[in-house]
């Protein structure tokens, strides 16, 4: 019994401390976002991969769900002879909650787990140390561009994955199920406003940052990881964490955003 | 500052690693203008001393002064202004995968001055055509041989003309006949630069091939700290060990070391920072 507390209060202990280097970790980067010079290279570079690469996932993936939404809304609306509110429900529905939580989730699994990788082996490499002993800030250097290409990529992406599955709820509501064109943008011009575009907006810059800090601070600390190795199976262990963590965090925040907004 | 005069000072050196202690009281100085090389068996705290010398770990008691300044409890922006006298070397290479040979070496250059780029390109080919790298100045770290990476780390190392070099385990991995021609290199570095420089090794011949003082430890403790003669000559049964390269105990039974793995694997270490 006695050990079960212990170990309890041990691992408490332990998550504590990590939450705490990782908050310093996260203030760390904020400070030095706004400190100028800022490496436009590097922030290109990072667009390129965060934004540009994840573009064709993610209008894949919206196009579905939008697809999805016009076609289970469709048979459900039409019982109840109300179809051509379909473009409200499903405009809604990507603004607020779907565009921005689908496109999160892909950017984790795609940039996200490549960028904790990528940071981690720079930890295990010694490379973090290296730019320490060159006396270059390593949060400055590394961190900072893949914080604002983070922050500036998604909140466009969602926007892509708004319009994209927009649109697929109009495929299959409009040309599949010849729900009449003017009905679909009619209503959902009506239920759209600054106050759901606003929501969107919030939530996108919100995941953002949730995907970007824990990526490359579950990377950046891995020195401090207390679990074992500290190489290959040290860095797949915490891309693994980190993906899962900050899953659960933008679902959690997702929650918590719709219960404040609400 | 003249040759001869103390440029980092060891005092009452110790580190802990949650309870285990690594380094224990370790107390030496190194001089202007001599490589100084440390030198130890496996898991005798080799390149926690260096981490520590380095600033990038903080010791639990005692300090390193570097130049004047202690490394132990230097503000930020004070190490950062002492690094920029120093270069390192690490025993990976610690080159960055997505940077060409060349952008890898002028990154202190293109970081720390505002030198033209003519100028950055005919500095980094100087110290490549030093390290014999010129014409491989396109290839990236993935693309270089385990030799070339540790010249590589040199030539980015002492790109900024450092006072103070600091290299890890330079000849770890190597071929004899490279390792000798790395040694080759940092004897050069000494000579033509005038650079103070300290090596962590456990090469015995590289040892004994470049060093002018060397600092043996064992478990975390100095045993000696003396020139190569004076430590040829001790009578310290560990020292005498590592110099004959005989092993410090009696062969490890095969039933003893299956028995002494399953209680590591048990015991399940937890780990801070890697150590030698």
């Amino acid at each position: 019994m006695i050990k079960s507390i212990q170990y309890i209060g041990a691992k408490t202990i332990e998550h504590l401390e990590h939450l705490g280097s990782l908050t310093l970790f996260l203030l760390q980067v904020l400070r030095r976002m706004l400190m100028p010079p800022l490496r436009y290279r590097a922030l290109l570079q990072q667009l390129h991969f965060i934004g540009a690469k994840s573009t064709f996932v993610i209008v894949l993936a919206s196009l579905t769900v939008g697809l999805v939404l016009g076609l289970r809304l469709y048979f459900e609306f039409e019982q109840f002879g109300v179809t051509d509110r379909l473009g409200s429900v499903v405009a809604l529905s990507m603004i607020t909650e779907m565009g921005p939580v689908f496109t999160a989730l892909l950017v984790i699994g795609r940039a996200g787990s490549a960028m904790c990788a990528e940071v981690g082996i720079m930890r295990s490499d010694e490379q973090l140390d290296a730019l320490e002993c060159m006396a270059i800030d390593p949060y400055k250097f590394l961190m900072v561009p893949k914080f604002w290409a983070t922050l500036i990529s998604v909140p466009i992406l969602v926007a892509i994955a708004d319009i994209v599955g927009i649109f697929g709820g109009y495929l299959a509501s409009v040309v599949m199920f010849d729900v009449p064109s003017g009905a679909y943008i009619q209503s959902m011009n009506g239920s759209i406003g600054w106050y759901e575009l606003n929501m969107g907006l919030i939530k996108s810059v919100v995941f953002a940052l949730i995907i970007v800090w824990i990526a490359t601070g579950k990377g950046f600390l891995l020195h401090l990881d207390k679990n074992g190795a500290y190489g290959a199976e040290g860095v797949s262990r915490i891309t693994t964490q980190a993906v899962v963590m900050a899953s659960v965090l933008v679902l959690f925040a997702d929650y918590l955003i719709s219960a404040f907004m609400v | 500052m003249e040759n001869g005069a103390t440029i980092i000072s060891v005092k009452q050196l110790s580190t802990h690693y949650g309870e285990r202690l690594i380094l224990d009281e370790l107390d030496f100085s190194v001089r202007r203008g001599e490589i100084m090389v440390i030198m130890g068996a496996s898991g005798s705290g080799k390149s926690t001393l260096l981490r520590t010398m380095l600033g990038l770990n903080k010791p639990s008691a005692g300090e390193v002064e570097i130049l004047g300044t202690n490394v132990s409890t230097a503000r930020q922006r004070e190490l950062y202004r002492l690094r920029r006298q120093m270069g390192v070397a690490f025993q990976g290479g610690a080159l960055f995968g997505n940077l060409s040979l060349i952008d890898n070496i002028q990154l202190p250059l293109r970081e720390h001055t505002n030198l033209d780029e003519n100028t950055i390109r005919i500095m980094s080919r100087l110290k490549l055509d030093m390290m014999n790298l010129s014409g491989f100045d396109a290839l990236m770290p993935s693309e270089l041989s385990g030799g070339m990476v540790k010249r590589a780390a040199l030539a980015r190392a002492v790109v900024m003309d450092p006072q103070l070099l600091f290299f890890d385990e330079p000849s770890a991995g190597l071929d004899p006949v490279v390792a000798a021609e790395l040694d080759e290199h940092i004897l050069e570095l000494k000579k033509a630069m005038d650079m103070t420089i300290v090596v962590v090794t456990h090469e015995l011949d590289s040892a004994l091939r470049i060093a002018d003082r060397i600092t043996v430890l064992d478990k975390g403790k100095m045993v000696i700290c003396g020139t190569v003669e004076e430590v040829k000559q001790s009578q310290n049964e560990h020292v005498q060990n590592l110099l004959n390269r005989r092993a410090a105990r009696e062969p490890i039974e095969p039933e003893a070391y299956l028995d002494m793995l399953t209680r590591v694997q048990a015991a399940r270490p937890h780990r801070g920072h890697r150590h030698d």
